[in-house]
């Protein structure tokens, strides 16, 4: 692998109660599909991130099953509706069993 | 033995079909009964309606390996009015699942983007499940000008 895989995520400071926000992410990783060969012909083993999820405060928001037909570096980009301040929590699982997450907190105003 | 016309124009079609069958052999793509499959499998053998989901993606996609792709579905996203699941194939590519989209109550609405991979020139199909088990289609083709898979 190039580099350990880095999210990117993007949620809003602030929210008034009970407003819905787009939240946006990125990973950074090749999603390998399993479809490639090198060059003496032998087929690449697949290697992709098959499971993200978000969650707000322990309460799942959005999760997503993914198959090697999402581009490299998989984005997202979706709502959420933010009742109260919080934490959100982002979970990206990789078909070798690692898992990379991130956290991002909001206040309501 | 003498060239008719006839004869010379059937050795022309055959020459010209033996390179077109190489270049996609049948096993590599998806094939329809796939789609048709995971589609019952999804939508629990309910036939998809037309409505409700709207499917966004380019009419000509230039560079394969990233199509960027919306879905949005009509929905209050509260108590039964609610999106369950939205499902994304690409019935051309060598494995046409994409990826399935799962919302609850806190998605605030049913929309999602990503960026996906369409190894050649296809239809692009997105089903959204809703909480009372109805399911709802939406399609477009999108032509791929390089394709996005490898080789």
């Amino acid at each position: 692998m190039a580099s350990a895989p880095k999210p990117r995520v993007k949620v809003p400071k602030t929210a008034s109660a009970g407003e819905v926000i787009v939240i946006k992410t990125l990973i950074s990783h090749e999603m390998e599909s399993g479809q490639r060969k090198d060059k003496d012909g032998n087929p690449i083993p697949r290697k992709i991130i098959n499971k993200f999820s978000c969650a707000f405060n322990g309460k799942p928001v959005f999760s997503c099953d993914l198959d090697p037909a999402v581009s490299a570096n998989p984005y997202f980009e979706f709502s959420a509706r933010v009742p109260e301040s919080g934490t959100f929590t982002f979970i990206w699982v990789d078909d070798d069993g690692s898992v990379y997450t991130d956290e991002q907190s909001i206040k309501v105003e | 033995m003498t060239l008719s016309r006839r004869r010379v124009l059937m050795l022309a079609a055959g020459a010209a079909a033996i390179p077109a069958l190489q270049l996609f052999p049948g096993a590599a793509f998806a094939a329809a009964e796939d789609v048709t499959k995971m589609m019952a499998d999804f939508s629990g053998g309910k036939e998809p309606q037309t409505g409700k989901i709207t499917l966004t993606a380019p009419e000509i996609a230039e560079n394969g390996n990233t199509v960027p792709i919306s879905v949005d579905v009509d929905s209050a996203m509260d108590g039964a009015d609610m999106v369950d699941a939205v499902m994304i194939l690409a019935d051309g590519n060598p494995r046409p699942e994409v990826a399935t989209f799962h919302f609850t109550a806190m998605s605030g609405s049913a929309a999602a983007t990503t960026r996906m991979r369409l190894a050649r020139t296809q239809n692009v199909i997105a089903l959204a499940r809703m909480a009372d088990g109805s399911v709802y289609m939406d399609k477009k083709e999108v032509k791929v000008t390089i394709g996005g898979c490898g080789g």
